[in-house]
């Protein structure tokens, strides 16, 4: 690193300072703010549903997406807005209610997956090889944010964040068990397609700044670590929002410091809670013994 | 078209390839594990970026990251059947590591700007040197006669494993040996067609046979015809279309034939239809013409 790089110290005022310097880290860290309390939010239902593989397969379809409005020559916005809307009806259309149980949604997922990446490949084909966006478009660089994308980020993620609290309490009976909300009256396929559309917009707003491999990070190891903490909903939305945050705040004040990209950073703090969650007594047998009294009571 | 050698490479590595991946990727939707397989395709992207970052043969690197991985993902077992969740978080990890490879290894090299990564990404038939195309070519084929080596008690074990155990058939033993084909396959068709588009070959041409008959040895053969079918027609295609590139061309094929499947099995299973068709003779396969 550089003499002239920014140096971390043991005074974290100062630190907080130096990051803070700069209207670009600034724009960065509001922008992951909002990103992380969406994605947590979202990442909660999409593991509780265990879409992991349709949210994956969403956050890939980004670039197709991203690739055909280059090459139309359109805002890069409407390619990733509109590719993930699409993949989100294609992948409901194919997806639970359709033929052959787990493995035949796995297949077609899978397939969706694998014909979006085709097309996109053959839109930058079109476009003439120039591939120079493709690592940004996968690994985000989080740098050059504007301060309009951060308001347009924080419309979109009110909006999505106050459309899933209004299904979040069908949403959740839905995910919990299909049949007795289906027996219930509550409308499952409906809520299923809703779901994945939200997935996708949420996904098409934060791929463009964050790219899609951090997008998958922060809509999934977090959520799945605050589910084996907790099975109550709301502390586990909570958990999951706050891990998030935490991550990507940390991530970014890694990486400010560090050569090394934003995404390695948030992925591996994640994974290393995770892990950690995974090993310590905070997993399911120590919840049974703390939860057992009031069950009892 | 035969003329040229680079077609001929092409059709040599993805003959095998395409039969290897459509042999394996039957087992791989019978046993709901395409979200594994996809994951071990990024982890060879993760694979090659380090080695490349570290300087050491990008094929060593495939082979080490899918291995390892692979093994890993069997050795969950049960639970890695059941919990994409577990395989989603592992993947995010290495997603990131190879993002950490990526930027050591641009950093690294003045002049490079991420095509070695482009091209493990989507891979290079059209560009296989001869020596290239024959040990794909032995790679698969290796990998095929494993795959025939363990396959009827993978089948049993994966189709019931509760009965399987109790008749003394080693699941857990078998299900890492499978990922470490699939691993090995990973690795290899990387090579050919891609990370990305290796994806296509497991899923579209399983989830086909598997839409279009409940037998067992029909569905695999017909997986793999679909798969080997896919391969020639798409590189076919790309040869005579100048401006499509050979992956999407057989990653279009595939999944045309996926979606013909889905479509008979749809009219097939729609009740009204069932009983008009119900005194008619077994009809036409769709898919399978398109796949031979």
């Amino acid at each position: 690193m550089s003499v002239a790089g920014p140096h971390p110290s043991w005074d974290l005022v100062a630190d907080w300072e130096q990051l803070t310097a700069y209207p670009f880290m600034v724009q960065a860290l509001e922008a992951g703010a909002i990103v992380a309390v969406m994605a947590g939010a979202i990442g909660w239902f999409m593991v509780l549903r265990r879409q992991t593989f349709a949210g994956h397969t969403l956050a890939m379809i980004s670039f197709p997406g991203a690739a055909a409005a280059t090459l139309a020559a359109i805002p890069i916005a409407f390619g990733y807005f509109g590719a993930c809307g699409l993949g989100a009806l294609a992948l409901a259309a194919v997806g639970r209610e359709g033929s052959g149980g787990r493995a035949g949604e796995s297949a077609a997922i899978g397939t969706v997956q694998a014909f979006a990446l085709g097309l996109g490949f053959l839109f930058v084909g079109l476009y003439g090889g120039q591939l120079a966006g493709l690592e940004a478009l996968l690994f985000g660089t989080f740098l050059g944010i504007t301060e309009g994308q951060v308001v347009t980020l924080l419309c979109i993620a009110v909006i999505t964040l106050l459309v899933l609290a209004a299904l979040a309490r069908p949403l959740f009976y839905a995910s919990v068990d299909g049949a007795v909300a289906r027996a219930g009256g509550v409308p499952t396929r409906f809520l299923g397609v809703a779901f994945l559309l939200l997935l996708g917009m949420a996904v098409a707003a934060t791929s463009e700044i964050v790219g899609a491999l951090l997008v998958f990070a922060l809509l999934v190891t977090p959520a799945a670590t605050a589910q084996l903490i907790t099975a109550r909903p709301v502390r586990g939305l909570l958990l999951s929002v706050v891990f998030a945050f935490a991550v990507t705040w940390l991530g970014l004040g890694i990486a400010y410091f560090s050569p090394y990209p934003v995404g390695f950073w948030v992925t591996s703090l994640s994974f290393g809670l995770y892990v950690l969650t995974r090993l310590c007594p905070l997993s399911p047998r120590g919840r049974q013994r703390t939860e057992a009294p009031p069950a009892v009571a | 078209m035969f003329a040229d050698e680079f077609m001929r490479n092409a059709y040599l590595a993805g003959t095998f390839v395409a039969l290897a991946c459509g042999a394996i990727g039957w087992f791989v939707v019978l046993r709901a594990q395409v979200f594994a397989g996809d994951a071990l395709s990024h982890v060879a992207f993760a694979g090659a970026l380090g080695a490349a970052a570290i300087g050491i043969d990008i094929r060593l690197g495939l082979f080490a990251a899918t291995l390892v991985v692979g093994a890993g993902l069997g050795g969950l077992g049960e639970r890695a059947r059941a919990d994409d969740v577990v395989i989603g978080t592992v993947f995010a990890w290495i997603l990131g590591l190879g993002a950490l490879f990526l930027s050591i290894f641009v950093s690294g090299s003045s002049g490079g700007d991420g095509t070695a990564a482009v091209r493990v990404l989507f891979g290079s038939i059209l560009g296989l040197s001869g020596g290239d195309a024959w040990l794909a070519a032995a790679v698969a084929v290796a990998a095929c006669l494993a795959l025939a080596a363990i396959a009827r008690p993978l089948l049993l074990s994966s189709l019931d494993p509760e009965v399987a155990r109790g008749l003394g058939v080693p699941v857990r033993a078998l299900g890492i040996g499978f990922f470490l084909i699939l691993g090995a396959v990973a690795a290899e068709a990387t090579q050919a067609v891609g990370a990305l588009l290796l994806l296509g070959l497991l899923a579209a041409p399983g989830g086909a046979a598997r839409l279009l008959t409940d037998r067992p040895w029909l569905g695999l053969g017909l997986s793999a015809a679909i798969a080997v079918g896919s391969m020639w027609l798409g590189l076919f295609l790309s040869y005579e279309i100048a401006s499509l590139p050979a992956g999407t061309a057989v990653i279009g094929v595939a999944t045309a034939a996926f979606l013909l499947a889905a479509l008979r099995d749809r009219v097939r299973t729609s009740p009204q239809l069932l009983r008009q068709t119900a005194n008619a003779p077994g009809g036409a396969v769709p898919g399978a013409t398109i796949g031979t």
